[in-house]
């Protein structure tokens, strides 16, 4: 059934299909709206879970880390310092293998304070062992919601799940809700192997050896790779289920073009509207990068070879470095023959507008040779 | 004093404790009072190194390790999931030291108390950070020497008054014991495990070599907390019902400051002081239970 939602409502929506037990949640611009809907969700007994109203974010991932590690399925959202603040014990779940799902509405780090968009919340994360998504309409944040519930759940990793903030959370867009009998078949109950059980007790998270840990590093590593082979056979999936597919890299009107931009979120939709208006101009076209941990290094290398120019345009930045996904696809490309020239774009930090003109100067600017394969070009604001 | 028989051991020898652990006599009461049907959450401290190392563990419960100052949500969450997995009979224990309860775990701790959250959570309190090499915590008492309140800069301030801020969260239980009082503390947790909502023990463990004794003494030297009043034994329900628990002989504070080395620089004058303030304190507990007497 199709229904006008924003963001923050297709995650709240997809949450309670899936039949998230324990919900923690603290409130932050713009995440709040989604901790509102399933609090109320769960006063309406529409979906039978606890929600815990927590008094901080960390204790939003203490209490998904509990609720998971006793076999539950559980579920946070949060936004900018509320994700900084969850950082210690965002390593703890991975390493405690707990299946969490948790849903970033991307906002800029303060100071200054910002509500504007921008990724560094979630890209500070990258190293913490949580997969990653990002999302560039409502439909695909209800979707990724889905399939993560059932990737986390059937390989102990959890996953994030990231939109835009208000340009993703606060928009309406015409969203396809399945069904939850359609959903049920998708992603059945949550079966932990390994839980906190008075009739099996077991010790789990106490000291170990330093060769136990590396041992453990080594296998998250490898569970990493495997995870991305699992999203894909669920993707396949859940498309033959409800004819929407998801790669982890996607490409639109690549072949043959005289420049291709890189980019994830919601810009990919305004580049997309940006290709649309520019039949007459000189080719260009786009990948987007929906996974980024683990990162899809090989599917870029594929889809990028033999391509004449590419600008990865970074919606956020590593200081002294440059733009994230740009410093991690570029260094996929080291080496491999055929890689095109590359060059880092920056823009829209803080949430400044970025638009199909902007894009159209870009572009512009970049066919006349402007950005070399060291500086980053910095978008007008 | 009577001991409970220990007809099931819930924690296996061999676990890292120091000789003459308090916090280890503590837990195997504990965990006696409570039986199988229970799950164990700790924050990292002497308690999480005392455990084991990976293959083996001494606990014969499932049993958490949880990040150092979320011991009280993360025991929360483990009670909402078995809830919502229709296990309600499950009781969900955090044991946290007073690190990870009187500073770096107090939020945690407040959050949960105020939502009344269906856990216990005890807290083993040896009055500094142990685990680490004894450094001062804000239950540390004034005038204690600690290897950050080292000579010529001791603990300045008194200890933080945890039950009073416990209390005025309007809890169902708080109980206070020691390892010295073995039957006492078994029947304060088997009290607590009766009730639902947010109920708290805070036991006094003696710690041989942060509070420098010998390790024979930890007994002795937690039963004249007690007599000298330093530590007295009561319970509060509901935040307002105070009841002592029956007092043997009164000690003076002088015994149980001189049993231990890191209270050799009080002088006569401060002990003097202490004197003063535990008799007050005392008083004031007193009064507010009104001559009820706590069941110990």
């Amino acid at each position: 059934m199709k229904r006008l939602l924003t963001g923050n409502e297709s995650a709240a929506t997809a949450v309670k299909l899936g039949r998230a037990q324990v919900i923690a949640a603290y409130p932050i611009t713009p995440q709040t709206s989604i901790a509102e809907k399933l609090a109320e969700s769960v006063a309406k007994g529409e979906l039978r879970g606890r929600y815990m109203k927590v008094e901080s974010e960390t204790a939003a991932m203490a209490a998904c880390i509990g609720a998971s590690m006793s076999g539950a399925r559980a579920f946070t959202a949060t936004s900018s310092q509320g994700l900084a603040l969850m950082h210690e014990l965002l390593h703890w779940a991975s390493g405690a293998r707990l299946p969490i799902v948790l849903v970033n509405v991307n906002r800029s780090m303060a100071a200054p304070w910002s509500l504007g968009v921008d990724q560094n919340d979630s890209l500070s994360q990258r190293d913490t062992g949580w997969m990653q998504l990002y999302c560039e309409t409502g439909q695909e944040v209800l979707d990724s919601i889905l399939i993560a519930f059932r990737l986390a759940e059937e390989t102990y990793l959890p996953v994030m799940v990231a939109m835009d903030g208000f340009l993703l959370s606060h928009y309406f867009e015409p969203v396809d809700v399945p069904s939850q009998e359609e959903v049920d078949r998708f992603l059945p109950r949550r079966k932990a192997r390994f839980r906190l059980d008075p009739k099996h007790p077991a010790t789990f998270g106490g000291g170990v050896s330093s060769g136990v840990l590396y041992d453990l590093r080594r296998k998250l590593q490898a569970d990493m790779e495997k995870a991305k082979k699992h999203y894909k056979k669920l993707c396949a999936r859940f498309s033959r289920a409800f004819g929407r597919a998801y790669d982890p890299v996607e490409t639109f009107q690549t072949v043959g073009s005289d420049l291709t931009l890189i980019t994830s979120g919601t810009l990919a939709g305004t580049i997309k509207a940006f290709l649309k208006e520019n039949r007459e101009g000189p080719r260009v076209g786009l990948v987007k990068v929906r996974m980024f941990r683990p990162f899809p290094g090989e599917e870029i290398r594929r889809v990028v070879k033999g391509l004449k120019r590419v600008a990865i345009l970074d919606r956020n930045l590593s200081p002294g470095a440059g733009g994230i996904f740009s410093q991690e696809i570029k260094a996929s490309l080291l080496g491999v023959s055929g890689a095109p020239p590359v060059v880092s774009v920056i823009g829209g930090l803080g949430g400044v507008d970025i638009t199909p003109e902007h894009l159209g100067r870009l572009a512009k600017d970049l066919l006349s040779g402007k950005g070399g394969p060291v500086e980053t070009l910095w978008m007008e604001a | 004093m009577e001991c409970p028989r220990l007809d099931e051991e819930l924690l296996s020898p061999g676990h890292f404790a120091c000789p003459g652990c308090g916090e280890t006599i503590a837990f195997r009461h504990v965990l006696h009072a409570l039986g199988r049907n229970t799950v164990v959450v700790t924050s990292a401290g002497c308690g999480s190194v005392v455990d084991g190392y990976y293959p083996t563990t001494a606990s014969k419960l499932p049993f958490f390790h949880c990040s150092f100052g979320t011991a009280a949500t993360t025991a929360a969450g483990v009670k909402a999931g078995l809830e919502m997995q229709g296990n309600r009979r499950t009781t969900v224990l955090a044991w946290a030291g007073d690190g990870g309860t009187f500073d770096i775990g107090l939020q945690s701790l407040s959050g949960a108390a105020e939502r009344n959250e269906d856990i216990l959570y005890v807290c083993y309190d040896n009055e500094a950070y142990m685990n680490t090499g004894v450094q001062r915590s804000s239950a540390t008492p004034k005038g204690t020497w600690t290897t950050t309140t080292p000579k010529g800069a001791l603990e300045d301030r008194p200890k933080k008054n945890l039950i009073a801020i416990l209390a005025a969260h309007e809890i169902p239980y708080i109980g206070t014991a020691t390892v010295a009082y073995p039957k006492d503390l078994e029947e304060k947790v088997r009290r607590a495990k009766k009730m639902k909502g947010f109920r708290f023990i805070h036991i006094l463990s003696p710690c041989p070599p942060g509070w420098a004794y010998p390790p024979e003494k930890t007994i002795r030297v937690a039963r004249l907390a007690v007599l000298s009043r330093i530590f007295p034994l009561f319970e509060i329900v509901n935040g307002k019902e105070t009841s002592l628990s029956p007092m043997e002989e009164k000690a003076p504070v002088t015994e149980y400051i001189r049993t231990q080395g890191r209270f050799r620089n009080f002088t006569e004058e401060d002990i003097a002081v202490l004197q003063e303030s535990v008799d007050r304190a005392w008083e004031d507990l007193a009064a507010r239970s009104n001559g009820r007497k706590g069941k110990g």
